[in-house]
């Protein structure tokens, strides 16, 4: 196998699992700069992956190849939606953050897998037939040697994902919303003094966070498993909650980690017809994404410092 | 203060919600052994246990009660604690509670379904020594436990035959779950089978040491379609969903080319339809089943006649119906030769003049005749 056909293969597969991690490490950022701890991550995932699935079987015959892009929209909307009971249960009633969230999780796994078994009588659903498929993405693919490697056999969804967190990165650095957010999560009280309504910007941040938790776990079902069921989401979540600390909580950092531990799964799996690494036991290669992260996280970026104000009630008046 | 305690409030509504959700199940079960008490009791009642994959994982638990379903049609019993019944395991912490919760209902037979139940049965068979247990896919040794396990590989022999065939590049790829010595058997067998059909073509053999990431699989199938494979195995449980993702983006996008994949342990010839240059087509050759509802037959109706095999370890091959194939898909080359050669392997092991290796050691020194 050349070289050229190893990263051909190493690269869409990277992008392909990074996508869903980086919408979902995005909504971590959004909720963890307004103050607000998110680890309900996972569960918002479960609802927008179930969602997508339901909406997609649902309605395929009514918008045909649009299909997964409008189901997208429904686990976009669901996760917002299923967000706001960890935004009430945390910011108005001052509930732990991680107690709430931990709920969140436990709560979405049972409320979907129950009614997916009451609408279809099973407990996974069926196939969906209008997913996201591979594509060659149109003039950028005849580029040569970067054309055949990173726009051809690829999905839609990898460059989505990447787009957004550029978008965010703008957002919550470049723009007042931006500025605001992230002066909730450092410093609330001040924050508070220049008229910034703390609670409605955390509440603001925690949807956002259920919105891209949502479109992660709808990528995810869409992109990958094609289907719901009790193993569709099984530490995806808390795989983003990781990659949002090891970048910093910043959205480009929370993407470029995303990237990477997608890039370690695929040299875990890649490896093995390498023939530099064809002679390593296979444990060695299927630990390397874990041990490649304990290693980045220790040795190379640092102290990971979340905003002061992380998980810290805000009650006016208070000092 | 006052919201303290709505806050505190609200959590508990969370958690109450989790835990009911947790529940459903559960009560339906309850409903049903209502139910069930009002008729005549039959004095032979057989329960069994879940693993955590639930009770329609469409994998062995699905079948397992599909066949004490048909048993108990058979035998006019009904639903519930004087009939049949089961309890659905949520995580491994529940095994031996459920075990023994099903044999203090008075269950003359129990089963636990799945390898890790093992530990379970064991502990619990040595405490309720009047209760006949059956374990599946492990051995317990306990003079009240029967022992059930499968010839995966007389299975998989038969699809190492079909994939053998229909390959045009010579190359195959086989996807394992997890090491074990169950997806061990699948292996062999299945290499077995192919060096059979075809002695050119070889097979690559990788392991994404998970049953459930579909990521995994994807990306497996996606390095084995690139580098020549045309056929895939995937013996991974959930991880399988991932190569039949990918055969069927890959067909969809090259109608022309082929991107065979086969199945595991049911028919699973649904997950391969997919819309490929204006037509249905299908990408699913056949499927290695595994029949544990056969053997949950037999050894309840053993038990019932009196001749439970406790202590013993019964093993469910092809001659037995305990494994077999899947009908073959129509789309397939030249199907009619194939359907004949995998009738007259299944009759040559059925016989017995060929024996399957069910190890890699084994398969080193197989040779087909």
């Amino acid at each position: 196998m050349s070289f050229m056909e190893v990263l051909m293969i190493i690269i869409p597969s990277t992008l392909l699992w990074a996508a869903p991690l980086v919408f979902t490490a995005l909504g971590g950022v959004f909720s963890e700069r307004s103050g607000v701890v998110n680890i309900g991550l996972e569960g918002l995932m479960w609802i927008g992956a179930f969602s997508s699935i339901v909406f997609n079987l649902t309605f395929v015959h009514v918008f045909g190849n649009w299909t997964p892009w409008i189901s997208l929209l429904a686990a976009m909307v669901a996760g917002g939606l299923f967000a706001i009971l960890h935004a009430v249960a945390s910011i108005t009633f001052r509930a732990d953050h991680t107690v709430s969230g931990v709920a969140i999780n436990l709560l979405a796994s049972g409320i979907t897998l129950f009614l997916v078994k009451y609408i279809y009588g099973k407990g996974e659903t069926d196939i969906i037939q209008k997913g996201f498929s591979k594509i060659d993405i149109p003039v950028l693919k005849d580029i040569p040697v970067i054309g055949k490697l990173f726009f051809q056999d690829t999905y839609w969804t990898s460059y989505l994902a990447i787009v957004v967190a550029f978008i965010a990165w703008y957002i919550i650095y470049k723009t007042p919303f931006g500025l605001r957010l992230r002066s909730c999560g450092e410093h609330p009280m001040a924050a508070d003094t220049m008229g910034i309504n703390v609670t409605k910007m955390r509440y603001l941040g925690v949807i956002i966070s259920g919105m891209l938790g949502g479109i992660g776990g709808g990528v995810y079902a869409e992109a990958i498993s094609s289907n719901f069921s009790h193993a569709t989401i099984s530490g995806q979540g808390f795989m983003a909650l990781a990659a949002m600390i090891f970048g910093k909580w910043h959205p480009l950092g929370a993407m470029g980690a995303a990237i990477f531990f997608g890039f370690a799964q695929s040299i875990s799996i890649i490896g093995s017809s390498l023939p530099l690494l064809k002679n390593i036991p296979d444990v060695y290669l299927l630990i390397a994404p874990y041990v490649l992260t304990i290693l980045a996280l220790t040795g190379f970026i640092g102290r990971a410092e979340a905003p002061k104000a992380d998980g810290v009630h805000y009650i006016k008046g208070s000092r | 203060m006052k919201k303290r305690k709505l806050g505190l409030a609200l959590s508990l509504v969370l958690a109450a919600g989790t835990l009911l959700g947790a529940c459903g199940k559960t009560t339906d079960n309850n409903n049903a052994t209502n139910k069930g008490t009002k008729n005549a009791k039959p004095s032979f009642t057989v329960g069994m246990v879940t693993d955590v994959g639930g009770i329609d994982d469409k994998s062995f638990n699905q079948s397992a009660w599909k066949g004490l379903q048909e048993f108990g049609a058979d035998n006019n019993m009904q639903k519930g604690t004087k009939g049949f019944d089961y309890l659905q395991s949520q995580s491994d912490a529940d095994y031996s509670t459920n075990l023994n919760t099903l044999s203090r209902q008075g269950f003359s037979l129990v089963y636990g379904i799945g390898f890790m139940m093992q530990q379970a049965v064991d502990d619990i068979a040595k405490q309720q020594t009047k209760t006949k247990f059956a374990i599946i896919d492990a051995e317990v040794k306990e003079p009240n436990v029967a022992s059930v396990l499968f010839k995966e590989n007389e299975g998989s022999f038969l699809a190492g035959v079909v994939a053998g065939m229909v390959t045009k590049t010579n190359k195959i790829g086989f996807i394992g779950g997890m090491e074990s010595a169950v997806i061990e058997r699948f292996e062999a067998g299945f290499r077995a089978g192919v060096q059979a059909a075809n002695p050119k073509a070889t097979v690559d053999v990788q392991y994404a040491a998970s049953f459930t990431s579909a990521e995994k699989g994807q990306a497996i199938a996606s390095k084995m379609y690139s580098s020549g494979e045309d056929v895939i195995f995937a013996a991974a449980g959930g991880t399988g969903t991932g190569m039949f993702k990918e055969a069927r983006d890959r067909k969809a996008k090259d109608p022309s080319k082929d991107f065979w994949t086969i199945g595991v342990d049911s028919d699973q010839t649904a997950e391969g339809v997919v819309t490929a240059g204006g037509k249905q087509v299908n990408v699913v050759l056949t499927s290695s089943m595994k029949r544990v509802d056969n053997a949950v037959k037999d050894i309840s109706t053993k038990a019932m006649k009196g001749n439970f095999p406790g202590g013993q370890t019964t093993t469910y091959g092809l001659a037995e119906d305990g494994v077999g194939l899947a009908p073959l898909n129509d789309g397939m080359p030249n199907k009619d030769a194939i359907q004949k050669a995998v009738s007259d392997w299944q009759d040559k092991i059925k016989s017995g003049s060929v024996k399957v290796p069910a190890t890699r050691a084994e398969l080193k020194t197989f040779s087909a005749k």
